[in-house]
């Protein structure tokens, strides 16, 4: 056969994307894209993705901000004639070019999920004062403050019912055994890594 | 009492449609005894309430005249209406079937002039006009019925309304007495031609058809067209009784859907198209069609038909499912939102009036009547040696276009005879 023919792409995404093997269900009938709320906003709408990864349009489709903009608002699954997975297929995506490290460059949703994950690993538990510091700041100092007062109030009034502890910036509390959470994330990664395609 | 002579050397069919007439006046035709029931009033089924039908555009009542005068020729044909199964027992040569026979309340002494029409006040949804209008509760099913005798409708037995009806007729056809009958017959053979109903739209939550008047169905569509329907023959817009000139056609309604249904019902491509046509009819120049599609299925010769209404300037195709339908404020437009996959172009478009493509499903469900016959996943009956001496004709078997249907139907009134045969010793069993 024609090596113009042999979809290298759509076989990595197969392979090592998860929900990736629904990519090929997709007839293009576009009532994921049409019913997308944030569909205006992206560059390639879901079926244009699935069709651009079967042209084997590799670059363009992981490096595209497109699948960061997916908020899970379940739309797209709820209307495909077809039952794919849309949302975790963008979800997949995603995960899969933040491990090949080509997310494009200060993607906020990318820069946010990698805090979530730092702050989550750390201590095996969400610090959520150090948390929504971090997103309060991500974008520099001065944002940082102006976020911050604005959302004074709400700090407040959660100090005030309790429902945050001040005490937690210092590091906060964490689960029983972190170290060995730690050692479990690390074998997972190893085992998922040994199982990557390369296609 | 309805005198039945019925023997293991019969064939019954079930459904006085298209596919039913065709199968029984095939068999009859052959030499064969034949029952005929029908659950309606009338015959003529789906068919009948089709304005025109593709690829020639044809009045179907034309085609219906033709199959009536067989009908009416024929002396081993039996018609039975207001008649159900109510389950069947047996095998391939020797089966007992269980009918039950709905009260007409008019006899055969009936002319059909319509006084006791006249004379009656109450009215229901019209089934003929799929409840586009009202019909009193004295009715001829419609022009061409056949029978050409009136019916009561059973809500208003009982009530001083029946008495009316009964004073009117000078004929002394009305007969307020008649009772549910029960019969059991002995068949060699059934052919089942129970046909189709369409998708349940209201289940088709995106497309708004239980919210905005403007949204109807194909088959509605269809009675819009019929000189002596419900609009007199124009496209009206149920909310205003605007003509509707701008008019959107959603493809695969229901079909092609793991939501909805599964299959595909082959034939509303080419219905829509069709439909595009009575649009330029209606309108010329001044009527547009926009046909938003998945992909245009329409097979062999109706590949022509496609050919010729994709010439049309005024028949826009869109190359889209269409994602929702929303409503104009003030106008009363739909807006069908979505993407047009050639070139991923997002669009907003509002029409006068939206026509869905409603997709076909059987309308009988014979797992819950208990009848042994072996369906597919979409509830169609299977081609399979195990149901015996029982066979689907038509859309009882899958979803079809009528041209398809009624040889199919041929092509089972044609195994119903082999059995028949057996039975009879004309071939070996």
């Amino acid at each position: 056969m024609s090596n113009a023919y042999r979809n290298n792409f759509l076989r990595e995404v197969t392979a090592n994307v998860e929900e990736g093997e629904w990519v090929k269900m997709c007839m293009q009938c576009g009532v994921c894209s049409g019913s997308c709320p944030l569909g205006p906003h992206w560059e390639h709408p879901p079926q244009e993705i699935f069709m651009m990864i079967r042209a084997g349009k590799r670059e363009e489709v992981l490096k595209s901000n497109s699948m960061w903009y997916c908020t899970s608002c379940y739309n797209c699954i709820a209307r495909c004639p077809r039952g794919l997975p849309i949302t975790h297929i963008m979800h997949g995506l995603a995960h899969y070019a933040k491990r090949l490290g080509m997310v494009p460059q200060n993607q906020q949703t990318a820069k946010f999920a990698q805090k979530f994950w730092d702050n989550l690993t750390k201590k095996g538990r969400v610090n959520e004062l150090t948390l929504g510091l971090s997103l309060y700041f991500m974008n520099g100092f001065g944002e940082g403050v102006k976020t911050s007062l604005k959302m004074q109030g709400v700090g407040l009034g959660m100090l005030k019912t309790q429902r945050m502890d001040p005490l937690e910036i210092l590091g906060g509390h964490g689960c029983k055994d972190v170290a060995g959470l730690q050692a479990a994330l690390k074998k997972a990664r190893q085992i998922e890594e040994a199982k990557a395609v390369k296609v | 009492m309805t005198e039945v002579v019925a023997t293991n050397q019969t064939i019954l069919v079930v459904g006085g449609g298209i596919s039913g007439m065709t199968a029984a006046l095939e068999a009859a035709e052959c030499g064969k005894d034949v029952i005929l029931i029908e659950k309606n009033p009338s015959l003529g089924g789906r068919v009948a309430q089709l304005y025109k039908y593709f690829p020639k555009m044809c009045y179907p009542t034309c085609g219906m005249e033709i199959n009536l005068r067989r009908i009416k020729a024929n002396r081993r044909l039996r018609v039975i209406t207001l008649a159900e199964v109510a389950g069947v027992t047996g095998e391939a040569g020797n089966y007992t079937v269980n009918l039950t026979i709905a009260p007409r309340y008019v006899n055969e002494n009936c002319t059909a002039c319509g006084a006791c029409g006249q004379a009656v006040e109450t009215a229901f949804a019209d089934e003929y006009n799929y409840g586009l209008k009202q019909r009193k509760g004295a009715y001829l099913p419609y022009a061409m019925a056949y029978p050409q005798r009136y019916v009561l409708d059973p809500r208003i037995v009982g009530t001083p309304e029946a008495e009316k009806a009964k004073a009117a007729c000078q004929y002394h056809a009305i007969d307020l007495n008649m009772m549910a009958e029960k019969v059991q017959l002995t068949v060699g053979a059934i052919i089942w031609a129970t046909g189709w109903q369409p998708f349940d739209a209201n289940k088709i939550q995106p497309y708004a058809y239980d919210r905005n008047p403007n949204v109807i169905t194909s088959v509605e569509f269809e009675r819009m067209m019929e000189p002596f329907g419900p609009t007199g023959g124009k496209i009206l817009r149920p909310s205003d009784q605007k003509e509707a000139k701008n008019i959107a056609f959603i493809q695969c309604a229901g079909s092609r859907d793991r939501n909805y249904l599964k299959h595909c019902s082959r034939m509303c491509c080419t219905a829509t198209l069709k439909q595009t046509t009575y649009v330029r009819e209606k309108y010329g120049d001044a009527g547009k069609s926009s046909v938003y599609y998945i992909d245009i299925r329409a097979i062999d010769r109706f590949e022509d038909l496609y050919q010729k209404v994709k010439k049309d300037p005024n028949v826009t195709f869109i190359k889209s499912k269409v994602a929702s339908v929303t409503l104009e404020k003030g106008t009363g437009n739909p807006v069908l939102n979505g993407v047009n996959t050639e070139g991923y172009h997002r669009y907003s478009n509002p029409h006068d009036l939206v026509v869905l493509a409603i997709g076909m499903q059987p309308s009988v469900d014979f797992a819950k009547l208990g009848i042994p016959l072996t369906l597919n996943e979409s509830g169609f009956i299977e081609a399979d040696p195990k149901n015996g001496g029982m066979f689907a004709a038509g859309t009882a078997a899958d979803a079809m276009d009528v041209n398809r249907a009624v040889q199919h139907a041929t092509a089972s009134a044609l195994r119903a005879i082999q059995v028949i045969n057996k039975v009879a010793g004309v071939v070996e069993a």
